[in-house]
């Protein structure tokens, strides 16, 4: 390995008022190396990130690249530098091409005598986005537009954006977060393409997993301070997980063997259409009974969403059943399936799940403040949505603000904390939560997994949908995949991921 | 929060709107200084226009006899803003554009006249709360057109309460023509209605009446400012709208139904436009004619007063009186002619008013460029993260974020 750093970053120190983010972190990227940046939601990876990018001026602390001290004060700054970063949000206009959209800001223009200046030279951008596609093996189109692409292929020309733009450094923030399995084993070969052919890469992510796949030596930001950097050769994911939240973690997740009794939840031959009118659940059938986690695997995009909007009464479908404990909520709305015992813990928190200028009091009560003692005769009582608000956030552990604080400034975990509060708080008689642990740390998903097993042992009926196969198989009792809209095997919860993964995308297995 | 915090945080939401208003003084005073009059005593001069200094107790004689006169014009001109203010503060609270204040107002003023001028026989009291609901009523029907049609088909509020605006006009044209329905009986020639009995008059609390003092009018005002308040932070209605106006999702995920929402939001913006113009007819207008309801503002000054009063009802009281005393301070009666040549002075509110309403509108803008509340260590305004909603009802983000999804079967 090369002595001299292609990107060193020294002490760097940034602050926000009071509130340190990063505290003197050192960091450095070697040529030909995947470098992974390692922390909890909050820890500081991503303030670290917006340093090098120039989005952030540092307190204190110095960058260099290729040993030589620099100053950063813009994105065009770092990307003059080589520095190219992959946002975990993409930047595009979907209905453009993919090429048009990797050469906005900086087309090449016509030249000559004979062409007019100022035209879009569209064959020589598109031969260039070719030419590295090949080269990188992105396998990218590049006339499709970027509204008719999956999310994988889309990263993957954000990937292609910045390597247009030169760069020789990639920092790529939270990669997976958006992507699906298969995806992901898709990028990762991707990044190793780029790491051999000479382009480093700094990896951020708080998944212990994936971390382990690809990085060459790992560095753990823990409350914005660095806890080490270490080799992948000898780390493991208890090791890391220590320096990640500063004690053990308890992976697999302990829980008594279940005890069913009489179905909660029947869905029959379940029709639903998605947003352009497409059937999405196309015959969907199945049973989650009192005292299970039923688990629905899936890759994304199979009609799980529209089948959990159609189960929490926000989608009205075409054709079939749904009943819950006996009552049926088939297309009757949200309040006929809250009435009957739905509880909803949504895919998306932020856009779904709360309403972020409300404070926490009053995203507490969304379930509840039709009723006394929150309202009477139309009018609110605003004691007992403080009381209400007091009572939750203590049961439930939600940090960083009381009742008045706007659910904006939480974070992410605590704001998933304030959702799995409001719903459990409901007493359902059956819990939907879509991928309940999207986007959160060790220590939240821990919390929100113990959630779930708790209800479970409490005699609820808990529908489980999620893209995370560990999470499906250490939580379920049974699981169910669901390919196309319909459900299309059904597995124990000591199923194989290589079992799953076929069912999952389609393939034929014998039902274990 | 305990009640200094609260105080502490009315001050802060106060900064920008106070800011924004100090700049567009500044601004329209270069405007007076670059067309060769002096700010200073401009501005000396609209102040005493307003009346504003009757509170002060030096100011005696026929000095305060003038003064206690224009401040009653001041709150006459600002009981209706403060409710056509309070109308689109409402709908801007549910993330809707009410610009259709203006059209409620007409059909208000219609409906007032018209009830105050017939039923001739009436317990007076009656007669006057009759036509004040009357005509709360048909603002509130009107508007809730609006509020229908986006919950039905999606009809943009914006179009269809500028469309709705000008069938109340021309409705209202037909109707007091010559020969038309409503032409007065003795407006032989001219588009007015029949003139509203002497008995029929809105009390007078202060002042002459034969000289426009100020009516009872303007504890309608007030009173909806109260209604405004308790509905939006008191009732399990303002809860909900509140709720579809910061994230309608999240409010369908908890079992709101944002079309009624919308409905009823607009059903209660129209009540409010309906009171003012029910105050206007019933204070000191007495008679309505086609080309009063052509020239009135009034329920377009309602959206500049929301924004500057951030939507919240201290706010829109706040803003109103300050409009209604630019625009009496500003009259060509009250104003000097040392001053400012009086046929500018009506000019120089329309400068004022619309820079406010120019500032208010970019102050996300400016001030994020500026970095205020960031500096200062404040959160985000509320109001501006409504109007910034309103602005752009249809977030692009949702749409790509929407784009972003992975389609079904790939």
């Amino acid at each position: 390995m090369d002595a001299l750093p292609v990107l060193e970053l020294r002490a760097i120190t940034k602050k926000f008022g009071p509130v340190v983010a990063n505290d003197r972190v050192d960091f450095d990227l070697r040529a030909g190396e995947v470098h992974a940046l390692l922390g909890e939601n909050g820890a500081g990876k991503s303030t670290l990130m917006s340093v090098l990018y120039g989005l952030y001026s540092p307190t204190s602390g110095e960058i260099l690249v290729d040993g030589k001290p620099v100053s950063i004060h813009s994105p065009n700054d770092a990307i003059d530098l080589g520095i190219g970063m992959v946002h975990q949000h993409f930047m595009f206009i979907p209905v453009m091409t993919v090429t048009e959209n990797i050469v906005l800001g900086n087309e090449p223009v016509m030249s000559g005598a004979a062409r007019p200046a100022g035209v879009l030279d569209r064959r020589t951008a598109r031969k260039r986005v070719q030419e590295l596609s090949d080269r990188y093996g992105l396998a990218i189109d590049p006339d499709a537009r970027i509204e008719d692409v999956t999310v994988g292929m889309q990263q993957r020309v954000e990937i292609l954006r910045a390597l247009y733009r030169n760069a020789r450094i990639l920092v790529l923030d939270e990669p997976t977060a958006v992507l699906t399995a298969q995806e992901i084993t898709e990028l990762m070969t991707v990044l190793r393409h780029l790491k051999e052919d000479g382009t480093p890469i700094v990896f951020i992510s708080h998944k212990l997993g994936e971390v382990l796949e690809i990085a060459d030596r790992i560095t753990v930001l823990r409350r914005g301070k660095s806890m080490g950097t270490v080799p992948r050769a000898g780390a493991t994911e208890q090791s890391l997980a220590r320096m990640v939240v500063g004690r053990d973690v308890i992976f697999r997740v302990e829980k008594k063997p279940h005890a069913p009794e009489g179905p909660i939840l029947t869905v029959e031959d379940l029709r639903v259409l998605d947003d352009r009118g497409l059937e999405a659940v196309r015959g969907a059938t199945l049973t989650v009974r009192a005292g299970e986690i039923v688990a629905l695997a899936g890759v994304d995009g199979n009609g799980q969403a529209e089948l959990v909007q159609a189960i929490t009464g926000i989608r009205a479908p075409t054709g079939g059943l749904i009943e819950v404990d006996g009552t049926d909520i088939t297309g009757r709305g949200v309040r006929a399936a809250g009435d009957a015992g739905v509880a909803h813990i949504a895919q998306d928190r932020q856009r779904v799940g709360l309403v972020l200028p409300f404070t926490l009091a009053e995203n507490l009560a969304l379930r509840r403040y039709r009723n006394p003692p929150l309202s009477r005769r139309g009018w609110l009582n605003l004691n007992a949505f403080f009381a209400l608000a007091k009572r939750l956030l203590a049961a439930f552990d939600v940090r960083g603000g009381g009742p008045e604080t706007p659910a904006s400034a939480l974070s992410g975990g605590n704001q998933q904390k304030l959702c799995v509060a409001r719903e459990i708080d409901s007493d359902p008689k059956l819990l939907v939560a879509h991928q309940p642990t999207r986007g959160l740390d060790v220590g939240a998903i821990e919390f929100v997994h113990s959630r779930l097993i708790a209800q479970r042992d409490a005699g609820k009926a808990v529908l489980l949908v999620s893209l995370e196969s560990d999470e499906v198989r250490s939580l379920a009792d049974r699981i169910l995949v669901i390919y196309e809209g319909r459900i299309v095997a059904e597995f124990p919860p000591d199923a194989t991921e290589e079992e799953l993964g076929i069912a999952m995308t389609g393939g034929t297995v014998a039902p274990a | 929060m305990k009640p200094h915090q609260r105080l502490a945080h009315a001050g802060r939401s106060a900064v920008i709107p106070l800011t924004t208003v100090l700049v567009a003084f500044v601004v329209a005073g270069l405007v007076m200084l670059v067309t060769g009059n002096d700010p200073l005593s401009t501005y000396g001069a609209i102040f005493d226009g307003t009346g504003l200094n009757w509170l002060f107790p030096w100011v005696a004689g026929q000095n305060r006899v003038i003064a206690a006169q224009d401040l009653q014009q001041t709150l006459v001109a600002a009981a209706p803003l403060v409710l056509t203010g309070l109308s689109v503060a409402f709908a801007f609270r549910v993330g809707l554009f009410n610009i259709g204040a203006q059209g409620q107002y007409t059909v208000g003023s219609v409906i007032a006249v018209w009830v105050a001028t017939s039923f001739t026989g009436m317990n007076p009291v009656l007669h006057i709360v009759l036509s004040i609901l009357a005509a709360a009523l048909i603002g509130g029907a009107w508007a809730a057109i609006a509020g229908w049609l986006k919950a039905a088909v999606g009809t943009h509020e914006v179009i269809s309460t500028i469309m709705l605006n000008w069938i109340a006009i021309w409705i209202a044209t037909y109707l007091f023509q010559e020969g038309g329905p409503l032409q007065g009986k003795n407006a032989l020639g001219n588009p007015v209605s029949n003139t509203i009995a002497n008995n029929m008059h809105l009390p007078v609390i202060w002042g002459n009446p034969a000289l426009q003092g100020l009516d009872v009018g303007v504890f309608v005002g007030i009173g909806a400012a109260v209604v405004f308040w308790a509905i939006m932070n008191r009732s399990t209605l303002g809860y909900e709208v509140r709720a579809v106006g910061h994230n309608p999702d999240a409010a369908r995920g908890s079992g709101i139904s944002v079309p009624r929402n919308y409905i009823m939001t607009m059903a209660i913006c129209g009540v409010f436009a309906g009171l003012a113009a029910s105050i206007d007819v019933l204070g000191w207008e007495f008679q309505v004619s086609s080309a009063d309801l052509f020239s009135s503002q009034v329920g377009f000054l309602g959206i500049a007063v929301a924004l500057l009063g951030r939507n919240t009802a201290v706010g829109v009281v706040a803003a109103a009186l300050l409009f209604g005393a630019l625009e009496t301070g500003t009259s060509a009666g009250n104003l000097s002619s040392t001053s400012l040549n009086p046929e500018l002075a009506p000019q120089l509110t329309l400068i004022i008013e619309g820079l406010v309403v120019l500032l208010v509108s970019t102050d996300l803008i400016a001030v994020r460029i500026l970095g205020l509340p960031r500096r200062l260590g404040w959160g985000r305004p509320e109001a501006g993260a409504d109007l910034a909603q309103v602005l752009q009802p249809d977030d692009p983000s949702l749409d790509a974020a929407e784009a972003l999804r992975p389609e079904p079967g790939r």
